[in-house]
């Protein structure tokens, strides 16, 4: 089902650049965003966190049976990326057989197409992460 | 008041798909595609890369390679034959991508392939005219060529992006001309896949004589023979057309050698002139002289007299074109279409 165009568009921020927050008390960074520390609770100061897009592979799976919209990426790995700042992320690694995908590899965001609405709805853009090698900087 | 260049970046798909394969299921003879073309490969781009996402990252590397706060870019200007939106700007979402909004103009722009250098001078208007500090103009295309025709050989993906500025120039844009009529050697009408074309029409009529027109109208606002270019680039529907105009013009092979990039990726369309530019400041030294004519069928050609400055060795472009161009995966021919959505499913 179609996500709302208000909920779309509200995460367009964190989508494109990956932007969550950060606790300024403990220096604990989240993405999505938190808007109070869990650590800190009413000592917490929460701002918003540019994160750099780098990080590794904390752990994968490789998914055969795609979700609706996602048939032609078959077989593609979705990680769990540890950032470098700390925090983790689910995303899609692409530009890389999932085959050759290891624990610990480093990965870098990049920009790409997340999802089509069929052929006439909206188009939604966002984070995916791939190897980072000498051509990637 | 000096204008120029203060940051670029390209981004490539890193699929590619050789004239061979394509040969091999269309009944062609690859020596003779190849032979004819001056092209033995092209790129297709990833499932999840279109215009928008080609112009993003390489505008992002614009950005990095400027060393500027994206705040400071008062105009984005995007050129595509292929905006994933028929109504959408991609410009905003290069904007909101790179962190430019919401302080800018920004607009898309159709000119076939020239509809990247048409928005690095609507950015060079606007400097010049005190408007903005910063400008951005993108050449970004997945084009299509329809299945079986010559144009399914060439027609590739990629996209570069260009910051003018008037601070830590790396190469001044000192003269610019362009050369516009109506003439119909290659369109694509509303709703419509593919694009048509004039076959051989689109050699003398279309590509020669527009390419010839904004050369020489450049040549003579900036007082110079083509001997005083240190390099050249045209644009490069083929790997046959650029080479064919150079030696009519009067430029060497060497010349143009260095910015000669379709014959390994493909024609990226609106972005085929802007990479060939980009390939060329990669290797360019301070002082060099540089000649660049786009060609946008339709039909025109806009002309730049560029001047490499000091600043370049202070300012290399980290990831230099035929660099990211080694980074590939070379697809079947099913898999290509499937890529390209070529399959009715």
């Amino acid at each position: 089902m179609r996500p709302g165009l208000p909920l779309l568009w509200r995460r367009t921020v964190e989508r494109y650049n990956l932007v969550g927050s950060r606790c300024e008390t403990c220096g604990t960074h989240f993405i999505p965003a938190r808007n109070i520390c869990p650590k800190c609770r009413r000592k917490g100061k929460i701002v918003p966190y540019k994160f750099s897009g780098r990080g590794k592979i904390y752990t994968y799976t490789i998914i055969r049976v795609a979700p609706e919209g996602y048939e032609f990426f078959v077989p593609y790995a979705l990680a769990i990326i540890e950032l470098e700042e700390g925090a983790r992320i689910t995303g899609q690694v692409v530009d890389i057989h999932p085959d050759d995908v290891k624990i610990g590899m480093p990965v870098e965001m990049v920009f790409r197409k997340i999802h089509e609405d069929g052929d006439e709805g909206l188009i939604t853009y966002g984070f995916k992460f791939r190897p980072v090698n000498e051509v990637h900087q | 008041m000096t204008i120029g260049i203060v940051g670029y970046g390209v981004d490539i798909p890193r699929y590619r798909i050789k004239a061979g394969e394509i040969a091999r299921v269309w009944g062609e003879d690859e020596a003779r595609i190849i032979d004819g073309l001056g092209l033995s490969e092209k790129s297709v781009p990833g499932l999840d890369e279109d215009a928008a996402t080609l112009a993003v990252n390489a505008a992002r590397r614009a950005v990095r390679h400027a060393g500027i706060d994206p705040q400071r870019i008062g105009s984005i200007f995007v050129g595509s034959e292929s905006h994933p939106y028929a109504v959408k700007p991609t410009a905003t979402i290069v904007a909101e991508a790179i962190g430019a909004t919401p302080d800018l103009y920004a607009a898309d722009h159709e000119f076939a392939c020239k509809a990247g250098t048409a928005g690095v001078i609507n950015s060079y208007a606007l400097i010049k005219a005190g408007e903005i500090e910063y400008g951005l103009g993108i050449g970004a295309d997945t084009s299509q060529g329809r299945p079986g025709d010559a144009l399914e050989y060439s027609a590739g993906a990629g996209a570069a992006a260009f910051i003018l500025g008037k601070e830590r120039v790396i190469a001044k844009i000192e003269h610019i001309y362009a050369f516009t009529t109506d003439t119909p050697d290659f369109w694509r009408r509303e709703y419509a896949k593919y694009p048509s074309h004039g076959g051989r029409f689109t050699g003398p009529p279309g590509y020669f004589r527009h390419v010839m027109g904004g050369v020489k109208g450049l040549l003579a606002k900036a007082g110079t023979e083509p001997k005083d270019y240190a390099y050249a680039v045209f644009h490069q529907p083929n790997g046959k057309f650029p080479r064919a105009v150079a030696k009519q013009l009067g430029f060497t092979k060497e010349q143009i050698e260095p910015g000669l990039i379709t014959p390994l990726i493909g024609n990226t369309y609106s972005a085929a002139s802007l990479i060939g530019l980009a390939a060329t400041l990669d290797v360019a030294r301070p002082g060099d002289k540089i000649l660049v004519a786009s060609f946008g069928s339709g039909a025109g050609s806009d002309a730049f007299h560029i001047e490499v400055t000091d600043e370049i060795e202070r300012k290399r472009n980290a990831v230099p074109v035929r660099l990211v161009i080694t980074n590939k995966e070379y697809l079947d021919y099913g898999t290509y279409a499937k890529h390209r959505k070529k399959l009715i499913m």
